[in-house]
């Protein structure tokens, strides 16, 4: 384990248990306004650790309320598009032949399109605001680097002694995919998996930051970026604490990824 | 080659019939209409909107109606913005936002090949080191984080730029969006070079090249730069392409007058033609920067055709 990878499981435990204790931690709730000390820098006399916005919502409170939701939606988002790649990937590279000709088409297709556009249309779809929604537009097309990584190793896997000697005892399909193919490519999906939450994360922030997110009363670190880039000019800590949060995030994540990922790849060769 | 080229020129056309298909569909899926106001319209005058429009038809006949538009480059009329055409406002905006992609592309460029071909070259100095914990970071920060940092900086407490708005002609309105946008590729492109100048150098006509005693700078630049660049090259496509569809962000951050306002305004509205001409806009020009890009592949290592 590097001293980098070190650095970014320390970070992920600390921001992660940060958010979850923030309501702990703060006096303030993060819808409550403060009218007596709006728009106000990080102080402690007033227990607004990280200042107030312009309605005098504590930063704090609606920062780690943020990261709730940033956290939950990339770990749940992740999920589902692991879900779905690992049984594509896995269908298509053992059944093979003219499904997989097809399956992999598909993916290809919808590989070619940009990815902004598709979410931008699925969050169109939802009522706005709708978290369920979210994660479900967003998962719904993270799968597709999933599929072509478990595929390609479905394909080498299929043609191992192991797999034969389960058909030959007459185990069906499914069973063969769910016992003997998938958890012998769980270590790349994990790998790749890492690498998949920081990009549900931006996706989920950039959507919010162009108004088509999270909506009011609650807060994403991409609409807290975007109020704050409204007030920078005279209250610069509104723009600092989401944008420091957010690069700390999917830094660390993409860290931790690049390692698992490297370390999969010395394996494999 | 040109049979590679047509072969792949006709692949273009099912995808971008998917494309069409599927966002014809799912938009018309979402709930809310565009003529959904704060004040209801009265039930005849809606009607008659809708007849106006043609949204009274069933979803087929729409379809089929809008693909004989697309066969004759008629991208439909905006259900918000009365009287004009979809294609009259993306093309009103599109030049500035093309502007804006491909200077942040090429820049992304110009910046990142020297620097990574210079990385693998003096691996172990401090500064290399530097440069490469400051790509990963690069890599990471979102258009929408930096754009609103540089502006902070370079717009506020070092008046040099101007960080919002837009008149024509004026550069100083376009450095911050183009370093915005070009940042992200830059430090790809960075990583990208230096892994694969760093293979190549470890190859043995390299050292050969240095063992007969060439001076450094002709064997990295002569001998090392161009199979070195092959990688990079592949990633051009995708690099313009991304730069092209992130220009909506820095025009969001900057305030610029680009066609980006369009898809996310039209989403909102639920103006169907308009989000559809622009995704049809985009996704054209995406597919044609990756098509160009493996092309000019498929030029470089002829391999890739037979394939």
């Amino acid at each position: 384990m590097t001293a980098r990878m070190r650095i970014a499981i320390v970070v992920l435990c600390v921001v992660t248990g940060l958010a979850l204790l923030g309501p702990l931690l703060t006096p303030w709730d993060q819808v409550a306004l403060d009218w007596d000390h709006t728009a106000v820098a990080p102080q402690w006399a007033t227990s607004h650790w990280l200042g107030t916005d312009r309605m005098g919502r504590d930063l704090f409170a609606r920062g780690m309320q943020a990261l709730r939701i940033s956290l939950a939606l990339g770990v749940l988002a992740t999920l589902i598009s692991v879900c779905i790649g690992v049984t594509w990937g896995a269908v298509a590279g053992y059944v093979g032949g003219r499904v997989d000709a097809l399956m992999m088409r598909f993916v290809d297709i919808v590989y070619a399109l940009p990815y902004v556009f598709i979410v931008i249309i699925l969050s169109t779809l939802l009522p706005r605001g709708s978290l369920a929604g979210l994660f479900i537009a967003i998962g719904a097309v993270g799968w597709l680097t999933m599929a072509r990584i478990v595929r390609g190793q479905t394909l080498s896997l299929r043609r191992r002694e192991f797999v034969t000697a389960a058909v030959a005892c007459g185990v069906r399909t499914p069973a063969i995919l769910w016992r003997h193919i998938v958890p012998n490519v769980l270590q790349s999906v994990i790998a790749y998996a890492t690498l998949t939450v920081p990009q549900v994360i931006l996706f989920e922030s950039f959507l919010s930051f162009l108004g088509l997110g999270v909506q009011e009363p609650y807060a994403s670190l991409g609409s807290l970026i975007n109020d704050g880039a409204q007030e920078m000019e005279s209250s610069p800590w509104m723009l600092l604490v989401p944008a420091a949060l957010l690069v700390l995030v999917l830094g660390a994540f993409s860290v931790l990824g690049d390692a698992l990922r490297a370390r999969v790849r010395a394996r494999d060769d | 080659m040109l049979s590679y080229a047509l072969r792949r020129i006709a692949g273009l056309v099912p995808t971008l019939l998917v494309l069409v298909t599927l966002s014809f569909f799912i938009i018309r899926l979402a709930p809310g209409g565009p003529f959904d106001q704060e004040q209801a319209l009265t039930p005849v005058v809606r009607a008659n909107l809708d007849a106006a429009y043609g949204l009274d038809q069933p979803l087929p006949v729409q379809y089929g109606r809008y693909l004989a538009g697309l066969a004759r480059g008629d991208l439909g009329p905006s259900l918000r913005y009365k009287d004009y055409r979809v294609g009259e406002l993306i093309g009103r905006g599109l030049p500035l936002s093309l502007t804006i992609g491909l200077s942040a592309a090429a820049l992304a460029f110009i910046i990142g090949v020297p620097l990574g071909a210079l990385a693998a070259w003096r691996r172990d100095s401090l500064a290399t080191r530097l440069l490469v914990n400051f790509t990963m970071i690069g890599v990471v920060l979102p258009a929408f984080v930096v754009g609103p940092l540089l502006a902070l900086v370079f717009g506020i407490y070092l008046p040099v730029f101007r960080v919002a708005g837009y008149e024509p002609g004026d550069p100083a309105y376009l450095v911050l969006p183009v370093i915005t946008l070009a940042l992200p590729v830059a430090a790809y492109v960075t990583r990208l070079t230096r892994d694969s100048m760093g293979e190549v150098l470890e190859t043995n006509y390299i050292r050969t090249a240095r063992a007969k005693g060439l001076p450094p700078r002709l064997v990295l630049f002569r001998h090392a730069l161009r199979p070195a660049l092959i990688p990079v090259v592949s990633y051009l496509g995708p690099a313009v392409a991304f730069a092209i569809t992130g220009s909506l962000v820095v025009e969001s951050v900057f305030v610029l007058p680009g066609s980006g306002r369009y898809l996310v305004q039209g989403a909102i509205d639920r103006d169907y033609p308009m989000v559809m001409g622009m995704i049809l806009v985009y996704g054209v020009f995406t597919l044609a920067c990756n098509l160009i890009a493996d092309l000019l592949y498929g030029w470089l290592d002829p391999r890739v055709r037979v394939a």
